[in-house]
């Protein structure tokens, strides 16, 4: 891919990165070859004191600068530096990126290729396997899941059991491979009373403490009749097909306090987990979907 | 009028040595702070935190230490070698009291977080346009000074004076280019890889011109006066002027290896720097050469020891910069804690210590002394100076080298060996010894305060009478 519009840029690059090269040199021989008087001054005085000797350059100085200016030409020939022209090498950055991890992915492909045939479980159980996928871990997932896998507000807890999607092995590698888009929508339009009191039932699902009896009945009630059980289920247990919650226990992604389950009900929950499939391939994905699973399994041991 | 035509303008010189001083303090105090925010997080406190400080910390050495060492200088020296008086009326104390104002701007308006979020040119418009104002200024006090000049001849530390003066309105002009959106906010003109490629033109050579030609303006005068000796090659300082302030312009893509860049540009950066490396040491030669017949100076002279230090730190990250150019070697020391090491041994070895030595050069003369207050002080700041920039560079050279290597470690299964975190928590020693690196050299600033402010007490602020150029010039 050209970085000009037209050749006339291509040109104008390639004149003047010569032209300037060249005209280092040209004036340091143009001024080698004045008239020099080692020892000598120049015959001007400045400030009472100050002088200048006619002294030629150091030779070993003359010589470093040409080295350079040699060193130049020559890998203006090789690399690319003169506007379109590649260089003899043929050399780019996207290109030495790609051969290094073209490179890394043969030699690692082996290992990888290995898991792969074994089913997830296995893998799991297998130490070295499950020391690679901390290694990835802590390099793609710790970064919202936590060095631990535990989690944080908003980012789900990975070694509680509790699953938004599916915790089998086919469900989590589903997760990690496509990626998730969590989505509750906003119900601001039910007004505040009756936001709270949905709020105090749902809290009263998991038997938090300060619910509001009166409210938790009137709660249930637009629970049932609104569009709360679309999603949660009349039982309130969630639909792992869809990623809604199971509201019944006391696992919370944003928090039990009644004012964040009401700011959850008034302004809805947008999140993402996003899909690694196009970056990772399948080699890794497999180990990580391994090592989730362990940690959901009590930890790799 | 004639009557002060008789002497030097040295009012405006002694005012913009003294805060040569003062804003070092002020400058290197902030950099100790920062880096020991870096050692104790909980230093962070408020809106005063790292990411607010920084900024401050760099403008506050670049532009007001160096600066005014800068504005003293050149103004010294452009009247002594032109022997005429400063030209420029009233222009000239606007030059102090508008750089004053912008520094005060600068300290108020980074920490409030008002950034345009260019490094070295953080600085929001309103200020960028008084900037503007004071260049010029600055720039027809100078070449004003030159035109009016008694003798023919223009001596050599006024071209590089001269060029620093011209290179930095350009940088500063073309890099401002931004829109504003309201007082205190604007945007760049320039977007994506562009802007990028204009800041780091603009962010090298404010390294080449500011922070070298600027100065090899300053050892071009001071250094041959304090040795007593004539400058060792008039042709190598025609050569390695022109050569450095043509190939400083092209060397600012080293610093956008292996991103969004065009790989030509990157070679071609990469090139000029590497071509740089002979005309920057020809400036450290013809310092250092000077000296040549007069070394026993150098035993009881500090400011010489001050001179003579800076040259040998400009020499060697004059070739550490063209080393860290090339790609391969970039690929490892980018990002890391060497670039600072880089930068400093630069900033602390020879920008600050080359201004520290000519200052102490110029105060007694300012205000009417034979000599500082206290010579055997100034030999403290020396040795305390010097043995804080070291600890600073080589803490540095070892969590950069040690971060870089760290990061680029695999396993066998390609995955990374080390999180990001265990290469921060391996820095940690490191950035200790920095902090004590820092701290030796805030010190000897504070004994260069204390010997200032002695050698000030009594003395006479007469301005100095003009020298008749030497007979055969006139």
């Amino acid at each position: 891919m050209s970085d000009f519009v037209n050749d006339f840029w291509n040109m104008y690059v390639i004149v003047i990165v010569l032209a300037s090269i060249l005209a280092c040199a040209v004036l340091l021989i143009v001024q080698g070859k004045a008239t020099f008087t080692p020892g000598k001054t120049m015959g001007h005085v400045w400030d009472e004191t100050l002088e200048e000797y006619n002294n030629p350059m150091p030779k070993w100085w003359s010589w470093l600068f040409v080295i350079t200016v040699v060193f130049s030409l020559g890998y203006l020939v090789l690399f690319p530096g003169l506007g379109k022209f590649p260089g003899m090498l043929k050399w780019s950055a996207v290109g030495q990126y790609e051969q290094e991890v073209q490179k890394m992915d043969a030699t690692v492909k082996p290992l990888f290729d290995k898991y792969l045939a074994m089913d997830i479980p296995a893998v799991a159980n297998d130490k070295l396997a499950m020391e690679m996928g901390k290694r990835l871990f802590l390099t793609y997932c710790m970064q919202c899941h936590g060095a631990d896998g535990r989690g944080a507000k908003g980012f789900p807890n990975l070694t509680d059991g509790d699953w938004l999607y599916g915790g089998t092995p086919e469900k989590i590698k589903e997760t990690i491979a496509g990626g998730r888009q969590g989505a509750m929508p906003s119900h601001e339009a039910l007004g505040a009373e009756t936001i709270k009191d949905l709020a105090n039932y749902v809290r009263s699902l998991s038997a938090q403490s300060n619910v509001d009896v009166a409210r938790v009945e009137r709660g249930k009630e637009a629970f049932l009749n609104g569009d709360c059980i679309a999603c949660h289920t009349p039982e309130a247990t969630g639909n792992q097909d869809v990623g809604a919650p199971n509201l019944t226990d006391k696992i919370w992604l944003y928090g039990s306090s009644e004012a964040t389950v009401v700011e959850t009900i008034t302004k809805g929950r947008q999140n993402k987990m996003p899909a690694w499939h196009e970056f990772l391939g399948d080699g890794k994905i497999h180990l990580l979907t391994a090592y989730v699973y362990s940690l959901s399994q009590g930890g790799s041991k | 009028m004639s009557g002060t035509q008789t002497t030097y303008n040295d009012k405006v010189i002694r005012q913009f040595a003294v805060m040569t001083v003062i804003w070092g303090i002020v400058g290197m105090l902030v950099g100790v702070i920062v880096a020991a925010q870096l050692v104790w997080p909980a230093l962070d406190i408020g809106f005063l935190h790292f990411g607010r400080l920084r900024p401050l910390h760099t403008n506050a050495v670049i532009f007001a230490f160096g600066g005014c060492a800068l504005f003293a200088t050149s103004y010294w020296c452009v009247q002594r070698t032109c022997h005429t008086r400063l030209w420029g009326g009233p222009l000239i104390p606007f030059t102090f009291w508008g750089w004053q104002l912008i520094i005060l701007l600068a300290a108020v308006s980074l920490p409030l977080g008002f950034t345009t979020g260019k490094e070295y040119a953080e600085l929001e418009w309103p200020i960028d346009i008084l900037i503007t104002l004071v260049w010029v200024a600055y720039t027809l006090v100078f070449f004003g000074t030159i035109a009016k000049r008694t003798v023919s001849h223009i001596y050599v530390a006024n071209w590089f004076f001269g060029a620093f003066i011209l290179a930095v309105a350009l940088l500063h002009i073309v890099n401002s280019g931004e829109m504003p959106v309201s007082w205190h906010k604007s945007y760049s003109i320039y977007s994506g890889a562009q802007d990028a490629m204009v800041q780091w033109w603009y962010g090298h050579n404010a390294v080449g011109f500011f922070l070298t030609a600027g100065f090899l303006g300053m050892m071009y005068y001071f250094v041959p006066k304090q040795a007593g000796r004539p400058v060792y090659s008039y042709r190598l300082s025609v050569v390695h002027f022109w050569a450095l302030i043509f190939t400083y312009m092209w060397a600012g893509p080293h610093h956008l290896h292996y991103t969004a860049l065009p790989d030509w540009t990157q070679s071609v950066g990469m090139l000029f720097s590497l071509i740089l490396l002979a005309p920057s040491w020809g400036g450290m030669i013809n310092g250092i050469m000077t000296l040549s017949g007069a070394w026993h100076k150098l035993r009881d002279d500090p400011i010489l020891k001050f001179l003579i230090t800076s040259l040998s730190f400009y020499g060697m990250s004059t070739f550490e910069g063209p080393m860290m150019a090339i790609k391969t070697v970039n690929a490892l020391s980018h990002y890391t804690d060497w670039t600072v090491g880089h930068v400093h041994s630069g900033a602390l070895g020879w920008v600050a210590m080359v201004s520290i030595g000519s200052i102490y050069y110029l105060l007694p003369r300012l205000f009417g002394k034979k000599e500082m207050y206290s010579t055997s002080l100034v030999t403290t700041h020396f040795w305390i100076a010097t043995i804080g920039a070291v600890l600073y560079i080589a803490s540095m050279w070892i969590s950069g080298v040690m971060q870089g290597l760290m990061w680029r470690a695999v396993n066998a299964d390609g995955t990374l060996a080390y999180s990001f975190v265990e290469s921060v928590k391996g820095s940690y020693p490191f950035w200790m010894i920095r902090v004590l690196g820092g701290v030796l050299y805030l010190t000897g600033m504070l004994i260069m305060a204390y010997n200032m402010f002695k050698t000030m007490a009594g003395g006479s602020a007469k301005d100095a009478p003009v020298i008749a150029p030497a007979a055969h010039h006139a």
